[in-house]
């Protein structure tokens, strides 16, 4: 209908507009306009979602869980001012990515705990972060760590609710009677990081 | 409630954006509009309380376009409307539209292209430009009847001189 005008309404700007989106990205990080970052990383266990704060990695998300529901759960706890930077999480995407190649046994990165429990499950998770790589722990142990030695099955509900999996080893968690126990992330991968990790063998 | 992450409100809104920029102020300056435009919403996101936020950005960027025309029009030398070199600015290779747009005034400029290239509902593009629903209808109207007039008189010379 528009007729004259038409040449501005085809002509593409797709890519145009993308990368000046990084550009806004960037300049927004450089303002400190970026309070979460947020990048997919892909894995052996799927394409993770990471996001981070200034201070430090916030949330690791497993692909069961919505992307959109994702990115709102951190505009609505966090701040709005949610932006996807792959550039901005390059350190801890290397990081995971040596992870998962068996050429890393921990994370040099900070956690920010705004997502995370309180009180005793706090320290559960606190305390599961020391858990060393290819070394397990049971959930009454960590519930001892954690101050309320006959508190096990709490800890395991804690471990269940972990914010940032992976990055804070809560596959290192098993029962004492056996097995692998429960996963946040379902048990194969559980199954799976515990092999990466030489502990449990294929 | 709080809005929509912001990389979801970017992605959303970054195509229109650029295209009403690109076509407003040229490939040379668009850039910096847009950057601008969304640097300015970043800022305010936090306590942006409208419902509307298509219709916000939109106001935003248009008050970034009628800025850069004021700051174009105040600097010693005015650059030529239409100088031979503006050529390679247009996007498509066919320079006279988007000269002729950009030879608009911007209030113009801007409820032409928000009506008739971004389909825009008149409620919206009065919002951005901060003026009545029928201000904006009459802005929308008159801009493209100066556009088509353009169009028209600019098919004369190039006849003539036969050169394109």
């Amino acid at each position: 209908m528009t007729g004259e005008l038409d040449p501005i309404r085809r002509v593409d700007v797709e890519r145009a507009s993308r990368r000046v989106v990084e550009r806004v990205v960037e300049r927004a990080r450089r303002e400190r306009l970026d309070d979460v970052l947020v990048a997919r990383v892909d894995s052996p266990v799927g394409t993770l979602l990471v996001a981070a704060t200034r201070r430090g990695v916030v949330r690791v998300a497993f692909p069961e869980e919505p992307e959109d529901a994702v990115l709102q759960e951190l505009a609505d706890d966090l701040s709005p001012r949610v932006l996807a930077d792959p550039r901005g999480m390059d350190p801890i995407r290397r990081q995971l990515e040596e992870y998962f190649e068996g050429r890393r046994r921990r994370f040099e990165t900070r956690i920010d705990w705004s997502l995370g429990p309180s009180g005793f499950s706090r320290k559960v998770l606190e305390q599961t972060a020391r858990i060393p790589y290819g070394t397990v722990s049971t959930y009454g142990e960590m519930a001892r760590r954690a101050g309320s030695p006959r508190a096990a099955r709490a800890a395991g509900n804690a471990l269940h609710d972990n914010p940032v999996p992976i990055v804070v080893p809560c596959h290192r968690v098993v029962p004492a009677g056996g097995g692998v126990g429960k996963y946040g992330g379902s048990e194969w991968r559980k199954q799976w990081l515990l092999r990466l990790e030489g502990w449990l063998q294929t | 409630m709080t809005p929509p992450p912001f990389a979801r409100f970017m992605e959303e809104h970054r195509a229109p954006v650029y295209r009403f920029l690109l076509a407003a102020v040229g490939p040379h300056e668009a850039d910096d509009c847009f950057q601008e435009t969304f640097l300015a919403a970043l800022r305010a996101y936090p306590r942006v309380r409208d419902s509307n936020l298509r219709a916000w950005v939109f106001t935003i960027a248009t008050r970034k376009v009628i800025d850069h025309e004021r700051a174009r029009a105040r600097r010693p030398v005015p650059i030529p409307r239409l100088p031979e070199r503006s050529a390679p600015e247009s996007p498509d290779g066919d320079p006279e539209l988007w000269l002729a747009v950009r030879s608009l005034p911007p209030r113009q400029r801007a409820a032409v292209l928000q009506r008739y290239v971004l389909d825009l509902p008149y409620a919206e593009i009065a919002r951005a430009l901060g003026c009545s629903e029928e201000a904006a209808r009459a802005s929308a109207y008159e801009g493209r009847r100066k556009l088509r007039e353009a169009l028209s008189h600019d098919g004369l010379p190039r006849v003539m001189g036969g050169a394109r």
